[in-house]
């Protein structure tokens, strides 16, 4: 934290934690927050901060998601569970247009514009931040803009909260983006025992900022919150290889590995679908069964599937070996030269959710490690 | 309204019966397991443009199929006091082992929308799309949380064709595999977790030898894991 947002960061009591929230809706905002459901923490409707998982830990593992409880009063204690902000803003499945023949047999087209209404989305991590800030770029800074993207995310209220608990399939610290939240928040929260550290980081944010019941922050709260974030980041075991992955990762193209995790990938998709930054959708047609008219559906697609790669009558990517490597060498290295940055975040989703307990850091170190150098 | 697209020529159940009709399109459901079906599929197949299965025991055999693996005489002395007036044949096949199938509707059931879009595009004269990826594709889109990592549930998801909306883990349950195994299936990786959630051989085996136990992909995992029991 620099020394301004220091300056700027002031303390919310726990018990004024129902003022945030309520502040929120007055704004007009439909606020959603972490919330216990079929066993994992996933973001739901949230009016009543008591909803929020409190003394709720996680303990992830490869293939592994599980919960337990706590005695304790933090409402944050735990890392990511399966949904990211990406659903929110990356629709998984929307209709983007509509096409009609009339009685002449000309076909008009109807743009078919979502329905957006203002959301807060409380808890957001890091990780999660940053892999916003890629689907940003994927879907609003190339040529053409994606405006149901575009719509969603400009409605879109962060309430941050920084990482005290990752999971042991966390590796933020690994790819720079977490677990402390540096930017692209509304609002930022650092749980401490007795209610939270809160900053401002947009102008709409500074509005709800304002309204709130804050009191000046003691150099005892900021000492224990960079603790915190200290232990965090150090309580990370698994990493990515640091030294020129991208280039090894492209010049082992033909490694055994490959093949060996192909053997125990399911092929299922799940990794790119919880990734918060994969962005594959494919796009089919809908058709009413009298044939006049059709609506168009893009559904969330993944380069695990026959369908991706179904070019020209050909499947090019026709096993399991090719498409983890696409996955993985799109993920940490083709991206690189695409966008500029890496695909990968650290948020270790790929890894708990993956139904045969594959560990990306796991294979891109055996692939491409920093061993030997 | 799809009684105004095609004239539904035989359908015993909802009243024109015309069983020698030569047709467009033939929906077949049911496996072999007659020899007076054995004929009549043939007969089906030569007056149909189309033929098309509907369902696990047409495209995959279905439950009754699993006695191919039995004695089926045994099985009926087993069962009836006078099993010698059935008429039946040793196995029970899906139709696709007897005639050419130029289109497969998976699913036990399958929906009504599979059948009219199968309708749909072929009155257009397009293929019509077969759904191919995991059903972990419905789960996700849906936003259902994954019964296998949460639960250790063995949910027979990542090998099976989405299709139906991902009905059972929606409610909690592992996927039974009723649509059928997906393209690029690896029940080979399925079956060595479940085994680490704690399921014996035979427990696996089941898994696979259910609605389409006779879907290639499916026997073959399921004779493996019934002989990884027997070592």
């Amino acid at each position: 934290m620099g020394k301004d947002a220091v300056a700027q960061t002031q303390f919310l009591q726990r018990k004024d934690l129902q003022t945030l929230l309520d502040t929120l809706i007055a704004a007009g905002y439909h606020c959603l927050g972490p919330q216990v459901r079929d066993g994992a923490i996933v973001y739901d409707v949230l009016a009543d901060v008591s909803h929020l998982p409190v003394a709720v830990h996680d303990q992830q593992a490869p293939g592994k998601y599980h919960l337990h409880y706590s005695q304790g009063l933090r409402s944050f204690a735990w890392a990511n569970g399966p949904l990211a902000l990406k659903p929110l803003l990356f629709s998984a499945r929307e209709v983007l247009w509509s096409a009609e023949r009339d009685d002449e047999g000309k076909i008009q087209f109807v743009q078919v514009k979502p329905a957006v209404q203002k959301t807060a989305v409380i808890g957001v991590r890091s990780c999660d931040l940053a892999a916003m800030r890629i689907q940003d770029q994927v879907f609003l800074e190339q040529q053409y803009k994606d405006e149901n993207y575009q719509a969603r995310r400009e409605a879109l209220f962060t309430v941050a909260v920084n990482c005290s608990h990752p999971a042991d399939t966390c590796f933020c610290a690994s790819t720079g983006d977490g677990p402390t939240a540096k930017s692209g928040y509304d609002l930022l929260l650092t749980e401490l025992d007795d209610g939270f550290l809160v900053a401002a980081g947009s102008e709409v944010g500074k509005q709800i900022f304002i309204q709130l019941p804050l009191e000046q922050a003691s150099d005892q709260q900021h000492f224990i919150a960079g603790e915190q974030a200290l232990h965090a980041e150090q309580t990370q075991t698994r990493k990515l290889p640091q030294a020129g992955l991208a280039e090894k990762l492209l010049a082992n193209l033909d490694h055994p590995r490959w093949q060996e995790v192909a053997e125990r990938c399911l092929s299922c998709g799940n990794c790119t679908m919880v990734c918060p930054t994969c962005f594959c959708h494919k796009e089919t047609e809908q058709p009413q069964l009298d044939g006049r008219s059709t609506e168009h559906l893009r559904e969330w697609d993944s380069c695990f599937t026959q369908g991706h790669s179904y070019i020209h009558g050909t499947v090019i990517r026709d096993d399991t070996e090719k498409r983890y490597r696409q996955w993985l060498s799109h993920k940490l290295a083709t991206w690189l030269q695409q966008f500029g940055n890496s695909g990968c975040v650290g948020c270790g989703r790929c890894i708990s959710w993956c139904p045969a307990a594959i560990d990306l850091t796991e294979e891109a170190n055996a692939i491409a490690g920093d061993e030997g150098d | 309204m799809l009684a105004e697209l095609v004239d539904i020529v035989h359908f015993a159940e909802a009243g024109p019966v015309e069983p020698d009709a030569r047709v467009d399109i033939a929906f077949v459901e049911g496996s072999i397991t007659t020899a007076g079906e054995l004929q009549r599929i043939q007969r089906v197949r030569a007056n149909s443009r189309y033929l098309i299965t509907i369902g696990a025991c047409a495209t995959a055999g279905g439950i009754q199929a699993l006695r191919n693996n039995a004695n089926v005489r045994d099985w009926m002395a087993a069962i009836y006091a006078q099993s010698e007036f059935i008429d039946t044949l040793e196995t029970s096949t899906a139709i696709a082992e007897h005639v050419r199938v130029d289109f497969e509707l998976w699913g036990c059931p399958i929906s009504s929308q599979q059948i009219v879009a199968v309708i749909r595009a072929l009155l257009f004269g397009v293929v019509p799309l077969q759904e191919q990826d995991s059903l972990c594709f419905e789960c996700k889109r849906q936003g259902n949380v994954c019964v296998l990592v949460t639960g250790q549930q063995a949910c027979m998801g990542p090998v099976t064709k989405a299709g139906c909306g991902a009905l059972c883990p929606k409610f909690g349950r592992a996927c039974y595999a009723c649509y059928g195994p997906k393209e690029n299936a690896n029940p080979d990786s399925l079956s060595q977790r479940f085994q680490g959630f704690g399921l014996l051989p035979d427990e696996i085996a089941h898994k696979f030898l259910s609605i389409n136990n006779s879907a290639p992909v499916f026997a073959e995992a399921g004779k493996k894991a019934k002989e990884n029991g027997h070592d």
